[in-house]
């Protein structure tokens, strides 16, 4: 078994899987479930300023199903913890005391002003915590107060309160970003610049779910009227991705420890997180949806996955596959693949055949001699990928790189040469080669 | 249970073989509808084929995957009217098609796991509501001002009579029976239709209006084709198959050797089953789905011992794998390759068994008897060798249409050899003799008489 011990920021854990800051990680109680279940840490729910805030006394959650009633996204307008601070502070103090092995991350939000940083922070830290995380994604409720979001799409007002964190601080910041932005990038340099020692990301999406189809509101509905909360779940993990592999690969933010968060569900998604450039990763959703107990498959499937590629330590992974993202700019040009459909396997849905017809390029057959038969038509197929993604067969449509002889669709031999964009003939700014 | 086991004083054919109870219980609907969460679930299985074999396997060419696609999305009224705009019976054929040789056959989920789509059971999922609610689904043409005579309340007349009506024509129906509905009323084993479901469909049928129902008319004694050619502008024959084959054997004049449609219509007819006669042992000759019916109802009946005999082998059976397998988990015997002989009668003039006689594929191909004899005890012997035309009470303009095996010929717009009248269903030489067969022709030849009545309309 491979060893999943991991240190981020100097704070150990037994594996890379904390909760995140969220109802999960509410109040003794349940992280006290988390930890004899076996996650590695938590993020304590967002303390805040006495007095306590108020929540809803109906529905805080909505959720998209697919036709089997498997959430595949969820929606939240929780807001941070509604219990007093000293309440918290006691708790987190028993609790980092019972299990000292274990991670355990205070997420504080508090208003923009310096004093009460400086009175909040040093009172926290009394707890024994490890670290804090600075809550500037919460897109609902808090932000319309000034917090959350509010604060996260706005680099200037990260970086300042990074820095009133800091200074009173002395163990590590972690800065937890909102995707609610156009670019993930300003932000994540802000904590940089503010002396973040880490980032975690994402937060939740601005987000409402549907409509009630009988009454024509919004659901869910707190006495007739929604507003919106913030998207959640497997759903959202290709979109937590692309900022987590952002910030790891841009040379304004490489190096900057991250702890990814987004659609965590299976040992997967946190090799794709931990691939992509996390060092660690935090779940929720899917601790909301199964329980705590899905960590005997997170822990025992990574570390299997590790074994079978020969790596010793989660570290191993990290950052892995990040040399593999680039820009559009940069993708070889003269690289061919081509659809294969393997018969054998072929149920003969004609899927492939209509989405490549109706949507794309006529390039899968319907009937080869008079029979039912798609084949991929060489001359045609530009190696999209579209009915490779819409087989329903698993391995049976394949993508094979053209190595040698001569593209059919436009009669030019494959080159081994690289020759991207930025040399393009039709590209007006294009460098010289 | 004392009820199976033989005994002397347990009379040979006597009604009250099991209690009303376990009647009632043996007799309740073969498969039960979907709920809401297993149909979103079976509807999710279905692939959304393109040019989807399941519809091409389909006679009535009913659009399957939109309709699941329909119920995917809660859509369950518009996945009605896709279904029913094909086929008026959709109701029907949910409960009695064997989709296990149609639409399922042809899933391509069988080629990777052996499970197919189950198109049936979410057909009915679709079709329910629409009967349950009375929804009305469909509307009329402006009135044409033409009028049609349908002769047979069956699957064809009824599904050429709702097309005609939807099309503006008016219709007539001349049904033979005290209630309209053909072999869908009479014919369907009673656990494939319960609650009344054929008389439930034919009321939703007839809510479209324009079609008005006569009861008691017979081709022939009530009402002669002669006629209704003067009076009406077209005529539509979906007259069935009224006649029975006989064995054509020594004996078959026993008492106690009855016809399997005859003792089928009686269970539909007869509202405490618990009152009707049923014999111990019981001998059913043919393959097809009313051998399969008579014997499995039989044996719900408390039957103690049941064969099916039938003289060739099971893959020439007409009943379906599927129908054969599920006699066989009901108890039913099914012996091939033996013709019946000789009816043996007690000295009563009752039956008391059956000689068959071995049989083989001869030299020239053809079926033959290889001369080994043997034989069964039985009280009641039930003839399931297929129907025929009967439409000799009518001797006009009916005895020159042109026939073919028996049956009536009709071109590919079901058009007879007689100008101005059309005919479908079980009485023509086309398809296969199922319900779903004869909704197809109703609908063909209505659309075919359209356009004799109308010219092309756009």
């Amino acid at each position: 078994m491979a060893d999943l011990n991991t240190t981020f920021l100097g704070i150990s854990s037994p594996n890379p899987f904390w909760l995140a800051s969220a109802p999960p990680t509410d109040k003794a109680y349940n992280v006290n479930r988390a930890f004899e279940a076996g996650w590695g840490g938590v993020v304590w729910k967002t303390l805040g300023e006495d007095p306590p805030i108020v929540n809803v006394s109906g529905p805080r959650y909505g959720a998209i199903h697919s036709n089997e009633r498997r959430v595949i996204g969820l929606n939240n307008i929780e807001l941070i913890t509604d219990r007093p601070l000293k309440v918290n502070l006691d708790e987190i103090r028993r609790v980092k005391r019972d299990w000292p092995d274990r991670a355990l991350v205070v997420s504080v939000m508090l208003p923009m002003t310096e004093q009460t940083w400086a009175k909040f922070v040093p009172m926290i830290e009394d707890t024994g915590a490890d670290a804090f995380e600075l809550n500037f994604g919460c897109p609902h409720g808090m932000s319309e107060r000034g917090m959350g979001s509010a604060v996260g799409q706005v680099p200037e007002y990260i970086r300042m309160a990074t820095e009133w964190c800091k200074k009173y601080a002395r163990i590590p910041v972690i800065i937890k970003l909102t995707p609610n932005v156009t670019s993930i990038l300003p932000p994540a340099q802000a904590a940089l610049a503010g002396g973040a020692d880490a980032v975690s990301l994402i937060n939740t999406l601005n987000s409402i779910m549907r409509v009630n189809y009988d009454t024509l509101t919004m659901y869910p509905a707190t006495d007739g009227k929604g507003s919106h909360g913030g998207y959640c779940g497997p759903a959202v993990k290709p979109i937590a991705l692309h900022m987590v592999a952002e910030i790891a690969r841009r040379a304004e933010t490489k190096g900057l420890p991250i702890s990814g968060i987004g659609g965590i569900t299976d040992w997967r998604d946190a090799v794709d997180f931990l691939a992509l450039g996390a060092s660690n990763v935090q779940v929720c959703t899917a601790a909301m949806v199964y329980g705590f107990r899905i960590i005997d498959d997170l822990t025992d499937g990574l570390s299997n996955f590790l074994e079978q590629k020969g790596m010793s330590s989660v570290t191993e992974l990290v950052g892995k596959a990040v040399p593999s993202v680039t820009d559009w700019q940069h993708l070889n040009l003269g690289y061919v693949e081509k659809a294969v459909i393997d018969q054998d396997l072929c149920i003969k849905c004609g899927r492939c055949h209509v989405v490549c017809e109706d949507t794309s390029h006529q390039a899968i057959t319907h009937t080869v001699n008079g029979e039912r038969r798609f084949e991929v038509i060489d001359a045609e197929c530009v190696g999209c990928n579209l009915c490779v993604s819409v087989c329903p067969v698993d391995g049976c449509l394949t993508m094979q790189p053209l190595t040698s002889g001569v593209d059919a669709r436009t009669g030019r031999a494959v080159s081994a040469e690289h020759a991207d964009w930025t040399t393009h003939p039709n590209n007006p700014m294009r460098k010289q080669s | 249970m004392t009820d199976d086991a033989p005994s002397e004083k347990t009379s040979d054919v006597r009604p009250g073989r099991l209690s009303a109870a376990e009647i009632e219980k043996n007799f309740s609907d073969l498969h039960p509808p979907l709920s809401r969460a297993e149909a979103l679930i079976e509807a999710d299985r279905c692939y959304f084929c393109f040019d989807a074999p399941c519809t091409t396997a389909c006679p009535t060419g009913i659009d399957i995957p939109a309709f699941i696609q329909k119920i995917r999305s809660d859509n369950i009224r518009g996945s009605a009217r896709t279904i029913l705009r094909e086929n008026i019976m959709g109701g029907m054929c949910a409960r009695v098609c064997p989709t296990e040789v149609l639409c399922e056959e042809a899933c391509v989920r069988n080629t990777l796991e052996d499970k197919p789509v189950n198109i049936g059971l979410l057909q009915r999922y679709a079709t329910d509501p629409v009967f349950e609610q009375n929804l009305a689904l469909f509307e009329r043409a402006p009135p044409s001002g033409r009028k049609v005579a349908v002769v047979g309340a069956g699957p064809a007349g009824l599904s050429c009579a709702h097309r005609l009506a939807m099309l503006g024509h008016d219709v007539v129906v001349f049904s033979r029976d005290e209630k309209p509905g053909g072999l869908n009323e009479y014919g369907i084993a009673a656990y494939k239709t319960v609650d009344d479901f054929a008389q439930r469909e034919l009321a939703w049928i007839l809510s479209i209006g324009g079609i008005d129902v006569r009861h008691g008319h017979s081709l022939g004694s009530d009402v002669t084709l002669d006629q209704l050619r003067k009076q009406y502008d077209a005529v539509f024959l979906g007259a069935g198959l009224g006649g029975v084959n006989e064995l054509d054997i020594e004996g078959e004049s026993a008492a106690g050797v009855l016809n399997g449609v005859d003792y089928i219509a009686e269970l539909r007819r007869t509202r405490n089953k618990a009152t009707l006669p049923v014999g111990r042992r019981i001998v059913v000759i043919g393959g097809g789905m009313t051998a399969i019916d008579i014997a499995v109802q039989s044996k719900l009946l408390g039957a103690e011992f049941v064969d099916i005999v039938y003289r060739r082998g099971a893959a020439e059976m007409g009943a379906s794998r599927y129908e054969q397998e599920l006699a066989r988990t009901r108890g039913v015997t099914i012996r091939h390759w033996a013709a019946p002989k000789r009816i043996l009668a007690d000295s009563h003039g009752r039956v008391s068994g059956i000689e068959f006689e071995r049989t083989t594929i001869g030299a020239d191909g053809a079926i033959a008897g290889t001369g080994e004899c043997w034989s069964i005890d039985a009280n009641i012997v039930f003839r399931a060798v297929g129907q025929k035309l009967d439409m000799d009470s009518d001797g006009g303009d009916a005895q020159t249409l042109q026939r073919q095996g028996g049956k009536l010929s009709v071109d590919k717009e079901f058009r007879t050899s007689l100008p101005g009248v059309w005919a479908g269903g079980d009485c023509v030489a086309e398809g296969a003799d199922l319900t779903v067969t004869a909704v197809q022709h109703g609908k063909l030849a209505a659309i075919s008489i359209d356009r004799f009545l109308c010219g092309a309309r756009k």
